[in-house]
């Protein structure tokens, strides 16, 4: 028996569908992530989000994206962020307020930034800007990586001293005071 | 609806909003550090939807995004880090008790 070309009875073909279903899901699993009130659980909430997404990218067509997803955000963010959780979480802190008191300021604001961008989406082709943009970036990456590549280098070395001397001195300061 | 770029975007446009609103309301470290996860994420969306619907863009996308991994990943050690090292000076996770600045 042949699979009929789109979903019976809603009508959608097959690949949108799943393109609802992965976001759905993942748009889901992104709202339990900030409202929930056990952050173990948004840790779990956040895993679903990440997969889904990982969903998303094979059904655009960059399956080694999708796999490079599940092995770093799932395999190792993930587990990363449930071990800083149970490292840091207290008994009573679950039922303590999840929200700061700006909460209700940012929801109006991320409601109106979501409906800003989805405006600018709708209203801008895309194809044209892209041909502006990418060449703005040659230029750029070729100057950065041709002539520049010396001080871009740099740049990673200062910052790997930033991260180890802002460690150096956390620690410094939990010996002193504990 | 999988043929339009407009789909993937606004849905990561919507991401992304989640995760600004997550950043700005929560009160624990952590769940701040998760909602720029779902912020990362929803950069990455945009940029392999580009990667697929423009033609010129092909080939960069996916290193684009590869990279972005790499630097969130980057980003969670270093700040779950942070977070842990202030734990452990201050007893707490929420960051709005972390005020020995203030005074």
């Amino acid at each position: 028996m042949a699979i009929p070309d789109t979903v019976p009875i809603i009508g959608l073909g097959w690949d949108d569908l799943l393109f609802v279903v992965l976001a759905g899901t993942t748009l889901g699993a992104g709202l339990l992530v900030v409202t929930l009130r056990d952050i173990i659980r948004c840790g779990l909430a956040m895993i679903v989000s990440f997969l889904s997404l990982a969903g998303i990218y094979v059904l655009l067509g960059a399956p080694l994206l999708g796999a490079a997803q599940v092995l770093v955000y799932i395999g190792a963010i993930s587990v990363l962020i449930l071990f800083a959780i149970m490292l840091t979480e207290s008994k009573d802190a679950p039922t303590r307020l999840v929200f700061q008191t700006q909460a209700g300021p940012a929801a109006i604001a991320a409601v109106v930034l979501a409906v800003v961008l989805a405006l600018t989406v709708s209203a801008t082709d895309w194809g044209a800007v892209s041909e502006r943009i990418r060449s703005a970036t040659d230029t750029v990456a070729r100057v950065l990586f041709d002539q520049y590549v010396l001080p871009f280098e740099i740049v990673s070395v200062l910052l790997l001293a930033a991260v180890i001397g802002g460690v150096f001195l956390a620690r410094r300061e939990a010996g002193g005071r504990s | 609806m999988t043929n339009s770029l407009d789909a993937y975007l606004v849905l990561s446009g919507i991401l992304f909003s989640i995760g600004m609103f997550g950043f700005l309301a929560r009160r624990n470290a952590i769940s701040m550090l998760m909602s720029i996860e779902l912020m990362l994420n929803a950069a990455n969306l945009a940029i392999v939807a580009f990667g697929a619907f423009i033609p010129a863009l092909r080939d960069q996308a996916s290193v684009i995004a590869l990279i972005v991994i790499a630097v969130a990943a980057a980003e969670a050690t270093v700040g779950l880090a942070i977070v842990i090292a202030i734990f452990r000076n201050r007893r707490t996770p929420l960051v709005d008790e972390y005020d020995a600045m203030r005074q």
